[in-house]
């Protein structure tokens, strides 16, 4: 009940100063830069062999697949940034300014306080993926017809990435200061955005210590995997087999096993759990 | 007797900064108590304590006859913080309906008490602006209708008058004497003594934690006197013997200040100095206000 009267105020604390506005005007900025940009490649394009229409569908299909991809990393990125901005001053701003000490003595669990927030948080997320995601998607399909194989599948992953980087910025803001949990989280990111590319860039030199470098760091923070896996899933088989040099780095030569997916469900929980915890035992 | 607030001993640490250092009270029921000391005494922090934001390191305490920390007598309880921030980005409205929701009050008696209090703090020509248009004296007017959305039994109020004008005050002091004759219990921190003066039947001076002293005020008003004597022969045993009258007795050369529950007291000083052969060349009683109480009980070194 108190859960759902945090997430409502979480929700409108994104309406009313602006977030969301901001959010969605450079938002569709995004995407309008995106479509003129995924426009003209295709018009410009010179096919490789000439006279081939065949191969020239090949290669636009190609074409198309790896840019679409490229627009959903930015995405991703985005939605990331975006999930550490709106969550790392919610707890450690509302201590810092004494706002929580109102909300705290009223009769309800602290715990309903995290998980509120989480709640308002994961629900701006969705709406600011399904737009982002949706817009890149809907853009490739207005303009050359190209599906996305498996948008369900990579949608989720996506979400939940984006949701694993707003529940560890919450856990971080239940104890540290603002500055500290952005600090924090995004040194974590970093970590597993490094690793990401090492084990791609491993897989594809066929170098085994740098595809282990990449799956330890994917335990230390499993964000980049699950995009990864992501990507994976919404990159056509045949791109698939085509490789990397067609369309760029995007295409994903280490593929994440499941359990990575599972181990990010996990991570997810287990940085929750400490949110509540910490938010739970500290003197306000 | 059961107590609206019943504490033994706490204490709080923070590491090895001791806050609060055993703070044993009981307040009565429909009491208006107030809280005194100097800065850093401690008495936000005990406050903290019985609302649950802070963790006492060790003692105990009840609210209303339950232990710290219940969730069902926190319904019945008001808080106005000391420094209040509040979502600024809510309409006055919208502020008092969240807090009212997190009070768990339905929809219909919420509406009511929102327009009730918003016109108890006359806010309601402002009900729709959002907080962060408001003044300091607003603010804290929004923050009393808060503490009392819920028809608390014991309301908790952290410097309730500090960023009023005389105006604000003067309905601060008629909400606690409403409140007072209905029966709520109020715990009042203040510096303000003259506001503490006026509205409190009982108070506490607090320094380090701990409390030295509880006095009523109305026994205050009617008696609690600072006696002065001009004297020659004054010996350290006759001064030690006028504890039977006061206490503080203090020599000074051919003066002896102490001070006396009752001015009915000084004849009877007079007779004893007299027997004891002391030369009295004047006795004066003068009633102590409460900052002459606060100075004296708490000391002028702030307690620092």
């Amino acid at each position: 009940m108190a859960t759902l009267v945090i997430a409502r105020l979480t929700f409108k604390e994104a309406v009313r100063r602006r977030i969301m506005l901001a959010a969605f005007i450079l938002g569709l900025a995004f995407l309008a830069l995106y479509g003129t940009g995924f426009y003209f490649a295709l018009r410009d394009i010179t096919p490789v062999a000439p006279g081939s229409a065949a191969l020239g569908a090949l290669y636009r299909s190609g074409l198309a697949s790896g840019l679409t991809i490229m627009g959903l990393y930015a995405v991703n990125f985005l939605a990331i940034v975006m999930a550490a901005l709106i969550t790392a001053d919610t707890l450690a701003g509302e201590i810092g300014s004494g706002t929580i000490q109102a909300v705290v003595s009223k009769p309800l669990l602290r715990a309903e306080i995290v998980l509120g927030k989480w709640l308002g948080f994961a629900g701006l997320l969705a709406l600011y993926l399904l737009l982002m995601a949706g817009g890149v998607m809907a853009i490739a399909y207005a303009l050359v017809q190209y599906a996305v194989p498996n948008v369900l599948v990579g949608l989720i992953l996506i979400y939940l990435e984006a949701l694993l980087i707003m529940t560890v910025t919450l856990a971080c803001s239940s104890t540290l200061s603002t500055l500290a949990t952005g600090g924090g989280v995004f040194g974590l990111f970093g970590i597993a955005f490094i690793g990401g590319w090492v084990e791609q860039f491993g897989a594809l030199i066929k170098s085994q210590t740098a595809i282990n470098i990449g799956i330890i760091s994917s335990l230390i923070m499993p964000s980049e995997a699950l995009w990864h896996r992501a990507s994976y899933a919404m990159t056509p088989a045949l791109a698939q087999a085509l490789g990397v040099n067609m369309t760029g780095p995007f295409i994903t030569t280490s593929v994440p096993s499941p359990l990575m997916v599972v181990y990010g469900v996990v991570y997810l929980l287990a940085a929750l759990g400490l949110a509540i915890r910490k938010f739970g035992a500290r003197d306000l | 007797m059961s107590y609206a607030i019943e504490t033994h001993n706490l204490r709080k640490a923070f590491d090895d900064n001791v806050a609060v250092r055993g703070l044993t009270l009981q307040v009565a029921h429909g009491e208006v108590f107030g809280f005194l000391g100097p800065n850093g005494a401690g008495k936000t922090t005990s406050l903290k304590m019985f609302l649950g934001l802070v963790k006492p390191t060790a003692g105990s305490a009840t609210l209303l006859g339950a232990p710290l920390g219940d969730r069902a007598t926190r319904g019945r309880i008001g808080f106005l913080p000391e420094h209040f921030r509040f979502h600024d980005w809510l309409t006055a409205q919208e502020f008092l309906t969240l807090h009212g929701q997190l009070y768990r009050m339905d929809a219909a008696r919420l509406r009511r008490r929102t327009a009730e209090l918003l016109e108890l703090v006359g806010l309601t020509p402002f009900r729709d602006k959002q907080l962060r248009t408001f003044s300091k004296g607003m603010l804290q007017r929004i923050g009393l209708a808060q503490a009392l959305l819920n028809d608390p039994a014991l309301v908790f109020l952290d410097e309730p008058t500090s960023g009023l004008d005389p105006v604000g005050r003067r309905l601060v002091r008629d909400i606690i004497h409403d409140l007072r004759s209905k029966g709520t219990t109020v715990f009042l921190n203040s510096h303000l003594l003259s506001e503490v003066e006026v509205t409190c039947d009982r108070v506490a001076f607090i320094k380090h934690g701990e409390v030295l002293r509880v006095s009523e005020l109305n026994a205050l008003a009617g008696g609690t006197t600072g006696v002065t004597i001009r004297a020659h022969g004054l010996t350290p045993q006759v001064v030690a013997g006028l504890v039977q009258w006061g206490r503080d007795a203090r020599l000074d050369g051919d003066q002896v200040t102490l001070t006396v529950a009752d001015e009915a007291a000084l004849p009877a000083i007079t007779r004893y100095l007299v027997a004891q052969n002391v030369d009295v060349y004047g006795i004066a009683g003068q009633r102590l206000s409460l900052e002459d109480m606060f100075i004296q009980i708490v000391g002028t070194d702030g307690g620092l």
